[in-house]
């Protein structure tokens, strides 16, 4: 059964500047997610979904309208909230992984533990629990740079649960792989979608990914298509 | 993890790195030694102490005051010994072996300066032996003397050629002590000029006074000066710190150049390093987008290049700082002749540390704004 909205968002307005030129990105989203959906995002380049998406992780500020999280309205937090409301409710999940060079698979993990109270041992319980939770256990003093691509993708999926935010977001988090690893990964995060119950927003060009949501909607020109 | 991260992230591009602390090694070295430099040109003002008076003719310093003044110098009230000496000027074998050497009256010469240590029985020789001389440490190492060898000087202003046996060897009781002085016997020098330049025998160069108390010298150097106003040789009397810095400031302009350079060359290397710094944040700037996504603030991030940069100064600096004494010694060393002192003092070490943390946090200023104000999603898409 699933609950009330945990994304709500109305009259959803995004522009950029360009020299004196305004490009509309976004015109008057309204959308709501509910807890434990898991939503694909669609459109072509320049359609804003990607946009959408920074909008809902509080990583970009809109013109007008509003992000509601939970009880939240994001679009009214400071810099310094928005930092520590990201910390704390959302995870990432990048199509070119952006894992940190320089850390192995389990500092990259642990990374965002840094942020919270929780003690030297239980940061390496979490870290090592979530590197289990993707099958990369064998793999944690390893440096991104001695993993495959789908390797490195699930270690950033760890990365992104490793603190149990509400929402996981991932920008095309296939775009980047082939079409085994994109299987792989697509299917871990149907799992944590199903078994965990993670709230799932996904930006994709991949119809064969968006097949794994559970509802797909469709951005063009910066306007929501209902399908 | 924060320290560890610092740390690799500074090594990430080594021969960048690498380059870079060079850069700062040899700037840190450079600037080390032009502050020895500086501070050797005032060794013999630091040297000097406080109750301690030089005497001198009024006109200058080539001209001379007769003996007799030494008595009446010691009649003034809060003067404790009165010594004197004559600038020999001698040279050994040639030129380029100069080093100072003076004739004195070197009992009360001695005692007026406890910082030369003599041993007991070479300072009984030497004050028996009027024909003998004592050497400083260095000088004597310099030239590989030993007590009892003859040391022939050839006199450019007393012309003539003197010998002495090295009767003792002194040491500097502190660092600042000069260590490469001749010292010998002013009977001596004035029993020659008796007999061969009769007009300039019974003459004092300068007198050195000793006082009771620093806080007399003002007033005992009016009194001395006061004593011999309208005789033929007045006096100038005045601190022997005020009399090394008259000879100090004859090459102001010197210092002062050698000072500049020094701040320059921490100039450019702190324009070297905030390259560095600047290409390293922009190269960067999509991984501290991730970092701000994953929750940390401008702070960490500020904390992250700042840290990078101190770390990078920090290394050369420290390195530049261990080679800054070698190298001293062997600057030292080559130029013994112009620089009786040449140690690198403990303010010359604070200075290093001071530039490195200049240069690490002035480095590191702008690329810090740069990163923390950059937008996520316009980091992000540097990514890729």
């Amino acid at each position: 059964m699933l609950s009330s909205p945990l994304v709500a968002i109305r009259n959803l307005n995004k522009s950029y500047s360009r020299g004196s030129q305004i490009i509309q990105v976004l015109s008057d989203i309204n959308l709501d997610i509910r807890e434990g959906e898991f939503l694909a995002l669609m459109g072509p380049s320049g359609s804003g979904k990607s946009t959408l998406l920074n909008l809902i992780a509080g990583i970009d500020k809109p013109d007008s309208g509003s992000v509601n999280i939970g009880s939240i309205d994001i679009t009214t937090l400071s810099e310094t909230d928005l930092a520590h409301w990201r910390a704390n409710h959302v995870g990432f999940i990048f199509q070119f992984y952006n894992l940190i060079p320089v850390l192995t698979a389990f500092e990259n993990v642990e990374l965002p533990l840094l942020l919270t109270s929780l003690s030297r041992k239980e940061r390496r319980e979490h870290a090592e629990a979530a590197l289990r939770a993707v099958n990369l256990e064998d793999r944690m003093e390893h440096y991104p740079s001695q993993l495959s691509g789908g390797q490195q993708q699930r270690v950033a999926i760890a990365r992104a649960v490793v603190t149990d935010p509400a929402i996981l977001v991932a920008d095309e988090p296939t775009g980047d792989l082939d079409k085994v690893s994109a299987t792989d990964i697509l299917e871990l995060m149907r799992r944590l979608n199903y078994e965990l119950g993670k709230t799932i927003i996904m930006v994709t060009h991949d119809p064969r990914a968006a097949e794994k949501a559970r509802i797909v909607k469709h951005l063009e020109k910066g306007i929501m298509n209902e399908h | 993890m924060s320290i560890k991260l610092i740390a690799k992230n500074a090594f990430r591009h080594k021969l960048r790195t690498m380059l870079t602390i060079a850069g700062i090694t040899i700037a840190i070295l450079a600037f080390g030694l032009l502050r020895t430099v500086v501070g050797a040109w005032y060794a013999g003002v630091d040297a000097s102490s406080a109750s301690r008076l030089v005497t001198r003719n009024a006109i200058s310093l080539i001209f001379t005051m007769p003996i007799s003044y030494k008595e009446k110098i010691r009649q003034i009230s809060g003067v404790k010994l009165v010594s004197y000496g004559r600038w020999f000027g001698g040279v050994y074998i040639e030129h380029k072996n100069f080093f100072p050497n003076f004739a004195v009256e070197a009992k009360s010469y001695l005692d007026l300066y406890p910082e030369f240590v003599l041993d007991d029985n070479e300072k009984a020789e030497f004050l028996r032996d009027r024909k003998s001389c004592i050497v400083g440490r260095k000088l004597a190492n310099r030239f590989g003397w030993k007590i009892g060898d003859t040391i022939p000087l050839k006199g450019i202003i007393f012309p003539g050629d003197y010998e002495f046996v090295l009767k003792g060897v002194y040491q500097g009781r502190d660092k600042s002590t000069d260590e490469t002085q001749l010292i010998f016997h002013w009977d001596y020098l004035n029993e020659r000029l008796k007999k061969d330049m009769p007009l300039r025998a019974d003459q004092a160069g300068f007198y050195m006074i000793s006082i009771d108390n620093p806080d007399l010298a003002p007033s005992v150097s009016e009194a001395v000066d006061r004593t011999f106003k309208n005789s033929l040789a007045e006096t100038l009397t005045e601190t022997e710190k005020a009399f090394q810095m008259s000879f100090v400031s004859m090459t102001e302009a010197i210092v002062m150049a050698i000072r500049t350079v020094s701040y320059v060359v921490i100039f450019i290397i702190m324009a070297v390093m905030a390259n560095t710094m600047a290409m390293t944040v922009r190269e960067r700037l999509g991984e501290y987008a991730v970092f701000k996504t994953l929750g940390f603030g401008g702070r960490h991030i500020a904390v992250m290049i700042l840290g990078e940069s101190l770390v990078i100064s920090l290394v050369g600096t420290v390195a530049g700082i261990g080679l800054t004494f070698p190298v001293a010694k062997v600057f030292g060393n080559a130029l013994d002749n112009f620089f009786p002192i040449f140690n690198v003092s403990a303010e010359t070490i604070y200075m290093d540390i001071a530039a490195g943390l200049l240069v690490g946090l002035s480095a590191a200023a702008l690329p810090v704004l740069r990163a923390v104000r950059v937008p996520i999603a316009e980091g992000l898409r540097r990514i890729g």
